[in-house]
């Protein structure tokens, strides 16, 4: 089951340059919350926020309160622990170019010391299939690596990694970016389905795709965010006047 | 816009009538002047004589390390001819060293050279990883440019300073110090008995291992910081410790660099000359003790070449130099064999 997430006055930093200000927002379980806003508005900055991947860059830092459940993940539990539970899915794929597809999938229980055969077999198929990879990739699990599949394969296999370690909450920072549009589908019926299970978060540049898999909608502008609401308020009748430019494209 | 719609149907997308794409009815307009860039293009060559130059450039310079190689074989074999037809293979197995009497092997030098290589490895290899794992990983940024400064330094040193220090230095503390402290814990190996003059193979090894760590840890380095960030990313991400990012994250993806940045530590250390013939005591003798004196295929001809004065001695010595050019060899390809065994069941690496 996933978990809803509380963020409370998050403010976050690259050197000096005040990328996020002041956010405030529910997140809640169980369903997909959309993040959609210009390039550079901190969509990104946001997401990484959630996971404490945003510390690891050495000139970056947060402050504010990020509540996962009951549990401060700033203040309560180590990003490692945090990680194991928010899993991650990157803008670009990132396949580790020496493992297989089998090994890829894998990795996330494999360096948890994880070593029972036939469950990591149960998960790398479960996750390839909810991934929609399975049928094109069963055949030469073990023998391919990682990187000899294509943009789009190896997007669905770093969701299937990320899917294999079981995670409460999915982050996923433009998924199909680098996707064409029969695979893009895929992945949007692939969050439909893992709604009722996890707790999605997409950042998504694709207006369409946010209506189609998310009930809320997070508009970000300029490191703020200006309007957060269920997604058809969002699309049909946004509160700020931003808003709706950006939606019908109007904007700058 | 509408929301409410079943996953996977399309919304809407803005009409774009198709016939604005697919080839226009209009008649295009067809300048009759040729244009000046498909002009400049036109006259230039099609390049396949600066291709095929090119290519047999480079052959060339792949075929000079052959040749390189091939030639110092040859000149290695034809002048140690003498001691070839007087011992012939047999010279590699032989524990002989009598020039008063002409009987010559090589044996003592090979083994000497390969156990301070061995042990100077032991040494120096997880240090020189730690050193490389802290500069990349860990370490504050304002410290990483002196610490890798500092590293490369210690490669710049002449070998001969690194034997004086370690005559005037690393001897008396062997002597005094290390040697007696090894002799009580390890003793029961069998590895620390017997007299312990502070030259030896123990010292040798580890002037070895100091002298090969900025070798193996600048080149270990360097090819860490080429692991591009979104594979520590794509590690940390599923929650990995700090630890499990750098092993899988990091020194997967450099594995076979490092194994690159060992095999130069070990060609270093195989052929290293003055600074192990400082300290290792010069005797042609196998023994069980590190505290032994030894010596090594590259210190032999360096100490004896100048009183080489009849021709067999001379060729014996030249068929050391001849050994050395083997045991290299051989080293190296056993080392490339064991990369070969260990990344065979992996997929190659694509990008
Ligand atoms: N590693 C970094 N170092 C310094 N500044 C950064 C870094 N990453 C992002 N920024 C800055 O932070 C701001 C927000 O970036 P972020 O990546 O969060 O944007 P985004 O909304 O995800 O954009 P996009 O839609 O293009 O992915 C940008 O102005 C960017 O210049
Ligand atoms: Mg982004």
């Amino acid at each position: 089951m996933g978990v809803g997430i509380q963020v409370e006055n998050l403010n976050a930093w690259y050197g000096t340059t005040h990328t996020l200000q002041d956010i405030n927002l529910h997140i809640p379980a169980n369903h997909a919350t959309a993040l959609i806003g210009p390039s550079g508005c901190g969509k990104s900055t946001f997401v990484r926020c959630l996971n404490r991947m945003h510390e690891t860059n050495p000139i970056a830092r947060a402050t504010g309160v990020i509540k996962m459940g009951d549990l401060d993940i700033y203040k309560d539990a180590s990003p490692v622990e945090i990680r194991r539970r928010v899993g991650m899915v990157f803008q670009r794929p990132n396949p580790f170019p020496t493992m297989s597809i089998y090994d890829n999938v894998a990795s996330g229980l494999k360096l948890n010391g994880f070593r029972n055969r036939r469950i990591l077999d149960e998960t790398v198929e479960r996750s390839l299939k909810q991934a929609a990879l399975w049928e094109e990739v069963k055949d030469d699990l073990k023998k391919k690596s990682g990187a000899s599949l294509s943009g789009g394969q190896q997007q669905r296999m770093c969701i299937a990694r990320a899917l294999a370690v079981d995670p409460e909450v999915l982050l996923m920072d433009e998924p199909a970016s680098a996707l064409d549009p029969v695979s893009t589908s895929k992945i949007e019926d692939l969050i439909f389905q893992l709604k009722s299970q996890y707790t999605i978060v997409i950042v998504t540049h694709n207006m369409q795709q946010a209506a189609r898999v998310a009930e809320n909608t997070g508009f970000f502008l300029n490191g703020k965010m200006v309007e957060f609401d269920s997604t058809h308020k969002i699309f049909t009748n946004p509160r700020d006047k931003r808003t709706e430019d950006y939606i019908t494209g109007r904007f700058g | 816009m509408t929301t409410e719609r079943e996953p996977g149907s399309s919304m809407p997308l803005p009409s774009l009538a198709p016939t604005e794409f697919v080839g226009s009815s209009e008649p295009t307009v067809v300048s009759t002047e040729p244009s000046p860039i498909r002009e400049f293009l036109s006259k230039r060559g099609s390049g396949r004589l600066a291709d095929t130059s090119f290519a047999v450039v480079m052959l060339v310079c792949a075929l000079s390390i052959f040749a390189i190689v091939l030639f110092i074989f040859f000149i290695l074999i034809s002048r140690s001819k003498l001691s070839l037809i007087a011992f012939g293979w047999k010279f590699f197995m032989r524990s002989a060293w009598d020039p008063v009497s002409g009987d010559f092997g090589a044996l003592p030098f090979i083994v000497g050279t390969l156990e301070t290589s061995f042990l100077a490895l032991l040494m120096a290899v997880p240090l020189a990883l730690g050193v490389a794992v802290f500069l990349t990983e860990l370490c504050p940024r304002s410290l990483r440019a002196p610490i890798s400064f500092l590293t490369e330094l210690l490669a710049a040193i002449p070998s001969v300073v690194y034997g004086l220090w370690a005559v005037f230095v690393l001897v008396p503390i062997m002597r005094e110090h290390l040697g007696p402290f090894f002799a009580k814990t390890l003793g029961w190996t069998g590895l620390f008995g017997g007299a312990n003059f502070g030259v030896g193979l123990l010292t040798a090894s580890i002037i070895l291992a100091i002298m090969i760590l900025p070798v193996i840890s600048s080149l270990t380095r360097d090819i860490m910081t080429a692991v591009p960030n979104s594979q520590r990313e794509g590690v940390l991400a599923l929650g990995a410790t700090r630890w499990e990012m750098i092993r899988t994250g990091v020194l997967r993806n450099s594995r076979i660099g490092i194994v690159g940045a060992i095999m130069l530590g070990l060609g270093r250390a195989l052929g290293e000359t003055m600074a192990v013939t400082m300290v290792i005591g010069n005797h042609a003798e196998i023994a069980k003790s590190l505290f032994a004196p030894g010596y090594t295929l590259a210190s032999v001809i360096a100490n004896e070449f100048s009183e080489a004065t009849d021709n067999l001695y001379l060729s014996a010595l030249i068929e050391i130099g001849l050994a050395l050019f083997l045991v290299t060899i051989v080293v190296n390809a056993i080392a490339r064999l064991m990369v070969w065994a260990v990344t065979r069941g992996a997929p190659a690496r694509v990008a």
